[in-house]
C-alpha cells in the first residue's frame, strides 16, 4: 500500500486515495482531502462525515445512503447536494474511511 | 416439553425444521413453524420463467408437505417478537412461547420503497421477476414484445440472489436472438455498483461477457424515481436511463416483524455473529438465511450452509457446549450466461470467487469461473437437489459448509487472511 503525505501527516491510502487506518485521520487531512475533491466543508458535510466516522467504528462498515438516511436523519437529495455525484464515497474518503464495499 | 419456535418456512427455515427435528428428541422438545404463505416456490426458477424455460407449476409446492411430520406448521403472520418475555405475538392474537427462537423470515422485493416504480408503467412498462406473480407477468409481457429499449436495474443492495439480474441480461440477450429479435433491441444493465460485480476477479470475466453479449452497462446509477410519462429512470445525480420495458430489481427489506419488535438494522436485517448466527444481545435466538445482516450473499446455498452450522450451534446450546461450528460466509452460486452455458462461483467472507474446479479437486467436474455446458446442466439439475435433498435436510456429498480452498487457482492478494480485528467485528 503506498504511502502519502495529507496535511503534513504520513498516512497509508489504497490506490484510489482511501486512508486504510481510520486512527491516522484528522480533521485537517478531512479538509485537504475536501478541497482536492473542490468540496468547501460545512457543519453539513460534518454531521455526515462524523457520523461516518462513528457508524464505521461501531460496525466494521460504511454505511450506504438508506442507513445515512433512516439512523441519522439526513435526506439523500442532500447527500447529493454536499457530496456531488457519489455522496458516500466521496464522504467515506474524507472521514478516512476505506472504499464502500457491497457484498456479492 | 421445551419450544424451539421458527419463523418463516421458506428454504432457509424449512431446511432446519427438517435437520432439527432428526436431531432433537420428539418428548422433550417441540418445533413449530409460523409462516403465512401456503406455497413454497422454488425461487432460483423465477428466473427461467420469463423465458418460457420454466412452467409456473413447476416452481411452486404446498408449504405443509415439505416440512418434516411431527414439525408442527402454523399457518399465521407473525406479529410481533418479545425478547424479554420469549413469546411471540402472532396476527391471530395468539401468543407462541420458545425456549430458543430461530428467525428465518427472509427479505422482499418492496417496489413502494422508490418513488414512481408502482406508477401507471408497473405491469405494462414496469416489471419484476423477484415474486412468482411478477416472474409470470413478465413471461406474458414478453411473449408478444416487438423490440425497444429493454433496460435491467437493480435499485440498491444488497439484494436477494445479486447475480440474478446479470443472469437475466444474459439470457435475454439469448432469447432475443433465438426469436431474431436482437437487432431490435437496445439491452441496458444499469447497477448502483461501480461495475458489473463487486469483486475483482469476476467482474472481470462478467464484464467481458456483457460487452460480448453487447450489454452496455450503466454504473454507479442512485435510483431516485421512476418517471412514467417519460418512461426513464431518473438518478439522484441528474441521470436519466430510457426503457421501453424496465426489468427492475426492487429494493429488498426485510421483515416488518423484524422492524416492529425493534430487532433490525435500517433494513430490517437482523444484526447477527458472522461466525456463530446468534443475534446480537440474544443469546437465545438465531437467524438464518436472508434476515440476517452477513455480509455474504443473501442465496439459497448460504442457507444451506448456515443451517448445517446453527443445527450443530444449536444442540451444542442446548447440552450447554461451546458452539463447535462457525459459519465462513461460504456462498455458491451458478449464473446462467445464455447459449445452454453457466459460470459457477464458489466464496465465502475471505476469499472471492477464483478459477478452479468444483466440487472435486482437478476434476470437478464443474468449473469455477469459467463458462461450460456442464454447469448449466449442473444448474438445472439443482431443480431435483432442491426439492429432494436441500429442503429435507440432507448434506449435498463432496459439498461441505466450510468453503475448500482445494482445486481453486488463488491469484496473490485475493486470499483475505483473518486478522484479530476481522475476528473481533461481530
Amino acid at each position: 500500500m503506498p504511502e502519502k503525505i495529507i496535511a503534513g501527516q504520513t498516512v497509508t491510502v489504497d490506490e484510489e486515495g482511501y486512508l486504510q487506518n481510520p486512527a491516522q485521520w484528522n480533521r485537517d487531512i478531512a479538509q485537504e482531502i475536501a478541497s482536492e475533491m473542490g468540496i468547501q466543508l460545512t457543519d453539513a458535510h460534518w454531521k455526515v462525515i462524523e457520523f461516518l466516522r462513528r457508524d464505521y467504528q461501531e460496525r466494521g462498515a460504511v454505511p450506504g445512503m438508506r442507513r445515512l438516511n433512516k439512523v441519522a436523519g439526513i435526506a439523500i437529495k442532500d447527500l447529493y447536494t454536499l457530496f456531488p455525484d457519489g455522496p458516500i464515497k466521496k464522504a467515506a474518503r474524507i472521514a478516512g474511511c476505506p472504499k464502500p464495499t457491497s457484498c456479492v | 416439553m421445551r419450544e424451539l419456535l421458527i419463523l418463516g418456512a421458506g428454504t432457509a427455515g424449512t431446511m432446519v425444521a427438517n435437520r432439527l427435528r432428526r436431531r432433537l428428541s420428539p418428548a422433550e422438545w417441540r418445533i413449530r413453524v409460523v409462516d403465512s404463505e401456503l406455497r413454497h416456490f422454488y425461487q432460483p426458477g423465477f428466473l427461467f420463467l420469463p423465458f418460457g424455460i420454466y412452467r409456473p407449476n413447476q416452481v411452486v409446492r404446498p408449504k405443509r408437505r415439505l416440512i418434516a411430520a411431527g414439525v408442527e406448521v402454523w399457518e399465521a403472520a407473525a406479529e410481533r417478537i418479545d425478547p424479554e418475555h420469549r413469546r411471540v405475538h402472532l396476527a391471530t392474537g395468539q401468543e407462541l412461547p420458545y425456549d430458543i427462537l430461530i428467525l428465518a423470515t427472509g427479505t422482499q422485493p418492496r417496489p413502494d420503497q422508490v418513488e414512481g416504480m408502482l406508477g401507471d408503467d408497473w405491469g405494462h412498462r414496469v416489471f419484476e421477476f423477484y415474486t412468482y406473480e411478477g416472474a409470470v407477468r413478465l413471461a406474458e409481457r414478453l411473449r408478444n414484445w416487438a423490440g425497444g429499449r429493454l433496460v435491467v436495474h437493480i435499485s440498491e443492495m444488497p439484494i436477494k440472489c445479486p447475480v440474478a439480474p446479470l443472469e437475466f441480461a444474459f439470457l435475454a440477450d439469448w432469447w432475443l436472438r433465438r426469436r431474431g429479435l436482437r437487432d431490435r433491441v437496445e439491452l441496458i444493465y444499469v447497477t448502483p455498483l461501480s461495475g458489473a460485480f463487486t469483486k475483482p476477479v469476476a467482474s472481470r470475466v462478467l464484464t467481458d461477457l456483457l460487452d460480448h453479449k453487447r450489454i452496455q452497462v450503466v454504473t454507479d446509477f442512485a435510483v431516485a424515481r421512476v418517471d412514467n410519462e417519460r418512461h426513464a429512470l431518473i438518478g439522484w445525480d441528474g441521470r436519466e436511463v430510457p426503457y421501453d420495458l424496465l426489468v427492475t430489481v426492487p429494493p429488498n427489506l426485510g421483515a416488518a416483524v423484524i422492524e416492529l419488535s425493534g430487532l433490525g438494522d435500517e433494513m430490517n436485517y437482523v444484526p447477527t455473529d458472522r461466525h456463530t448466527l446468534q443475534a446480537q444481545g440474544h443469546s437465545n435466538i438465531f437467524v438464518l438465511g436472508d434476515a440476517t445482516d452477513l455480509p455474504t450473499s443473501k442465496a439459497g446455498s448460504v442457507a444451506h450452509f448456515e443451517a448445517e452450522v446453527l443445527t450443530e450451534n444449536i444442540l451444542a446450546q442446548i447440552r450447554g457446549n461451546p458452539f463447535p461450528a462457525r459459519f465462513d460466509g461460504h456462498a455458491n452460486c451458478f449464473v446462467e450466461t445464455g447459449f445452454g452455458k453457466a459460470i459457477l462461483l464458489d466464496f465465502n467472507y475471505r476469499l472471492e470467487p477464483v478459477p478452479g474446479r468444483f466440487p472435486l479437486p482437478w476434476l470437478g467436474p464443474m468449473t469455477l469461473l469459467g463458462e461450460s455446458r456442464l454447469n448449466h446442466w449442473g444448474k438445472l439439475a439443482f431443480e431435483w437437489v432442491y426439492w429432494h435433498w436441500l429442503l429435507p435436510g440432507r448434506s449435498i456429498p463432496f459439498v461441505r459448509a466450510e468453503l475448500s480452498m482445494a482445486g481453486k487457482v488463488i491469484p496473490a492478494g485475493v486470499w483475505t487472511p483473518e486478522t484479530a480485528s476481522s475476528m473481533s467485528k461481530r
